[in-house]
């Protein structure tokens, strides 16, 4: 049922090892002759000391040369068409196509953003419209597009509690943020940015927040509370109506990190729990692709207390036209150029429209299916230990700990990660959250039927077993991949570290 | 369900307190099928006009370029778009290699030593050149030319506001627009954390102080800071040759669609030094080998500086960057290579010239309004007429004009800032011509 699989191994030369002088690959359109009569020689349109003296070091190549290092680049990597990709906390679902090829549309792809108004009606709609769903889906009352991710949203949620405070004069007393030791590591980073001091909040034996020491944390210095729900261990935070209170009674804000947003689509909203800032990653629970790492979208909703501060401009509608809207005195500015990436939140308008209330709730429902059946079946291997509450459900995902594998076998979270890559399957997110030692944290998703769940389950009870029986295979992993296991000490150490073709030469000469 | 032994869904979400689950359906449009959507989001989408139609002549931060088909093949790609960030990087060699490729070529570009493999866009890039010049020299203030995009700067203020930064413009000579090192002079510290210019600037003229500039901030202790257009690095020469310690700029530019102003690409590029390299914020990849040391490989590095390690102590809260924009960049850069780069340079200078002695020749116009080198985008000053007023009648002539710099720089007074580049054919410069003048003849009759 699963097999070890071999990913291609092209041991293809860095680009710059492919140049051969006089190839190129696109040629630019020849400038008519009308054009340069009339301007003369283009040497003296430049100043002559910002004259570029010597060519960029840049590869020379032809078309195909071009078109085949990036292919065969391209196969050495994995993805989540290739199938099971269970990193927790990022939601890798299914991409779907129709949504790749209304993004590739000329009418989008050759918009300009600062187009009169009257030309881009289709798009000022699509973003209006997009905005008063994410607002329905959250429960909030207003979304700004413009974060270009999650952590931007982050940091611009923190900004908008910063200009909360400031408006109301307590500013310089409301100087921390309470962050739960749960959290992504986004949050505290975010906060920080935001000029925020960082409180950290333990959670207690159920895995959720302790409500005892949030209490004592809360002080007239609280500025708000970032919070995941469900958060990253997968559990439900069902104080979560106490927990608002503790923090609002204190005078603090609520901010709710919306990576874990796909198990409670349509079932329970963040703005009707209390949250007054939510931040929604698009890529995650909208099914926009990552693009190996973004482009992704990381649109904001807050409370209607809280809608003066969002950044500007706003896309409104009255009632026959939509217009972008600068003149919002309270607002925090800008927290990058232009709208937002558009590009990746059309997809998002397609999505929602595809699946629709029905579909989305469906979604999340079928996810936390999937996590809890991966609970169950990873349980009964045996080997991998369920910490905190065992008895509750999980939503979403679920965290899983090594920790006595490692004991009994030497063999670790991360040698597990690594041998699972043997199998054809990614590996689940290692090492987090830190309160689980030897964490393995698995999202399946709900794209994903049951036969690919237990192809998983299957490879971790095959892993588990080598683990006992040839720890030595495990502890060598992966050989099946691209590379083998990667010296990373090496990568980071400053008398090795090579982060471009140019220190690699510097470094080859100095060696000589 | 039956493994689980559950009857019912809703008994996986018995621990949402009942008080809060939503007893509704979501007020949304219900299930749709794939030719809906697509009839639906195409007809909204036709209501769009774009330059397919219409000449259109905006610049300003997102700039319109030919984007060659290999581009598109090679980022459609399933296995480079439906990936994670390369957080295993045994399985993900290949989105892992092409960033370090990427960051290569944005070396050899900007003649820098390292870069990082992308921020969101050249704005918020300046607000994290900001915080890691504080960072590296423990002073508040960044002096910024008064030139410079609005938003950028307002993008900057956001990012600086925060951390107790100050920004402080540093005004232009009236007759070039080039950076007053008069001024510079005097406002530059012992609290300057550092100098920042643009090249081109805002306005698409070029600075040609860059090695002055870099002489001031060294000499007091800061450090210089430079914003690029990168297709402008074929024929102008290189930051990293007059002094510059970090390279901010847009991405944009090299093979990604303009897509409404988003995903843009931030670049962000230092020298060598560990004390730089350290204090970088966004991801970087190294070229490393196997434990065994039989195979080249690449790994993301440094990440003792990011958030899921360092967490508030983080260099930045990046995480979710621009990496499919960086490798449509990458391919770009590998496909014109150096020649290519420079023939469109060279085109993009004797367009934009071009359109600039055309329009000199309508009365009433003037352009540029600066007597400095231009590339790519340069000012029109309509003289009484108001620039809005030029505008409507030049979209009614389906011509879209440049963008209205009137409020944001009053003392330009009724100008425009134009844009032109290699995707502008002759025969849409022509009707830009032709449409100004009938447009500022219509005045004098």
């Amino acid at each position: 049922m699963v097999n070890l699989f071999k990913q291609a191994r092209w041991n293809e030369p860095v680009i710059f090892e492919l140049s051969r002088q006089g190839r190129r690959g696109f040629v630019v359109q020849e400038v008519e002759g009308a054009v340069k009569e009339s301007v003369g020689d283009v040497k003296t349109l430049l100043p002559e000391k910002m004259v570029r003296r010597s060519h960029a070091e840049l590869p020379e190549l032809s078309e195909v040369e071009v078109v085949r290092h990036f292919t065969r680049l391209s196969q050495m990597n994995y993805c989540v068409d290739l199938g099971l990709y269970p990193l927790g906390s990022c939601t890798m679902k299914y991409n779907p196509k129709i949504d790749d090829l209304l993004a590739h549309q000329p009418s989008l792809t050759q918009l300009h953003p600062y187009q009169d108004e009257k030309t881009i009606q289709g798009i000022l709609e699509i973003l209006y419209v997009l905005s008063r769903w994410l607002a329905e889906i959250t429960g909030t009352f207003e979304v700004s597009l413009q974060p270009a991710a999650g952590a931007q949203g982050e940091f611009l949620g923190a900004l908008i509690m910063r200009a909360f405070h400031n408006l109301n004069g307590t500013l310089s007393e409301r100087t921390q943020l309470i962050v739960p030791d749960s959290a992504h590591g986004t949050n505290p980073a975010s906060a920080t940015m935001a000029g925020f001091d960082v409180v950290i909040v333990p959670s207690d034996q159920k895995g959720c927040l302790n409500i005892d020491a949030l209490r004592n944390a809360v002080t007239e210095k609280t500025a708000g509370l970032m919070l995941t729900n469900p958060n990253t261990l997968g559990i439900f935070e069902e104080n979560i109506e106490e927990i608002a209170e503790i923090v609002h009674e204190a005078g603090g804000l609520l901010y709710y990190d919306g990576a874990n947003l796909n198990a409670i689509l349509g079932k329970v909203r963040p703005g009707d729990m209390g949250f007054d800032i939510v931040h929604i990653n698009i890529h995650k629970t909208f099914g926009t692709p990552h693009g190996g790492g973004g482009p992704g979208a990381g649109p904001v909703g807050v409370s209607q207390e809280l809608e003066r501060f969002l950044p500007i401009p706003r896309v409104v509608f009255d009632g026959t036209d939509y217009h972008l809207d600068y003149e919002k005195p309270h607002t925090i500015g800008k927290v990058k150029c232009f709208y937002g990436n558009v590009g990746v939140l059309l997809r998002a308008y397609a999505y929602i429209l595809s699946l629709g209330a029905e579909g989305l709730r469906t979604a999340a429902e079928i996810s936390v299916l999937n996590a809890n059946y991966l609970v169950k079946k990873i349980a009964e291997i045996g080997a991998y230990d369920l910490p905190y509450d065992t008895k509750s459900v999980r939503k979403h995902e679920c965290v899983f700990s090594a920790k006595r594998l490692r004991r009994e076998t030497g063999v670790t979270a991360l040698n597990v990660s690594k041998r699972l890559l043997d199998y054809g399957v990614h590996a689940p997110t290692a090492y987090f959250p830190m309160i689980v030692e030897e964490a393995l944290m698995i999202e399946p998703t709900e794209s994903f039927k049951k036969e690919e769940l237990d192809r998983f389950v299957e490879a971790m009870r095959r892993v588990a077993e080598e683990a006992k029986a040839t720890p030595e295979t495990v502890l060598k992993a992966p050989m099946n991949t691209a590379v083998a296991r990667l010296d990373e000490v090496k990568a980071s150490h400053p008398k090795t570290m090579v982060l471009s073709w140019k220190m690699h030469q510097k470094r080859k000469e100095a060696d000589h | 369900m039956k493994e689980l032994g559950i009857e019912s869904i809703d008994e996986l979400y018995l621990d949402v307190p009942e008080q809060f689950k939503l007893k509704r359906r979501l007020d949304l449009p219900s299930t749709k099928s794939e030719s809906e959507v697509k009839r639906h989001i195409e007809s909204l989408l036709a209501k769009n006009a774009t330059n397919q139609s219409m000449p259109v002549f905006l610049g300003a931060g997102c700039w319109p370029h030919y984007v060659p088909a290999v581009i598109g093949s090679i980022i459609q790609r399933t296995e480079l778009q439906t990936s994670y960030t390369p957080y295993q990087p045994e399985i993900s060699q290949g989105m892992l290699q092409l960033l370090f490729e990427y960051q290569s070529l944005i070396c050899e570009l900007t003649g820098m030593d390292v870069a990082n493999s992308s921020l969101y866009d050249w704005a918020s890039a300046l607000g994290e050149a900001a915080r890691m010049v504080t960072r590296l020299t423990g002073r508040k203030e960044i002096l910024v030319p008064q030139i410079i995009h609005p938003e950028r700067y307002a993008t900057l203020r956001t990012y600086i506001e925060p951390a107790g930064i100050q920004a402080e413009k540093i005004g232009y000579e009236e007759d070039t627009g080039l950076l007053n090192l008069e001024t510079l002079e005097n406002k530059v510290s012992e609290k300057t954390a550092a100098v920042y210019v643009e090249n081109p600037s805002y306005l698409g003229f070029i600075e040609t102080q860059g090695e002055e500039v870099a002489k001031i901030a060294h000499d007091h202790g800061a450090l210089f800071i430079v914003g690029v257009d990168p297709v402008s690095l074929g024929v102008l020469k290189p930051p990293g040759d007059y002094g510059a310690d970090i390279v901010i700029g847009e991405g944009q530019p090299l093979g990604n669609n303009m897509n409404f102003g988003g995903p843009l690409l931030g670049i962000f590029a230092c020298s060598g030094e560990m004390g730089m390299i350290r204090q970088l914020p966004g991801r970087v990849v190294g070229l490393t080998s196997t434990e065994d040391g039989m195979d080249r490989g690449f790994c993301m590095v440094l990440q003792a500086r990011e958030q899921h390690i360092r967490r508030h102590k983080a260099t930045s809260n990046i995480c979710s960057n621009e990496s499919l924009c960086a490798v449509a960049s990458a391919v770009y850069l590998a496909l014109l290579g150096p020649v290519g780069l420079r023939d469109l340079g060279e085109t993009i200078l004797l367009r934009s010239h071009y359109v600039m002695r055309r329009l000199s020749e309508i009365k009433g116009l003037k352009t540029p309004i600066f007597k400095s080198s231009h590339f790519k985008e340069f000012t029109v000053n309509f003289g009484g007429l108001e620039v809005h007023e030029v505008h409507s009648r030049l979209l009614e002539r389906n011509v879209h004009g440049g963008k209205d710099i009137s409020q944001e720089f009053p003392e330009f007074g009724e100008t425009g800032l134009y844009c032109v580049t290699e995707a502008h054919s002759k025969r849409d410069i022509d009707r830009l011509v032709e449409a100004l003048e009938e447009v500022l003849g219509e005045r004098g009759s």
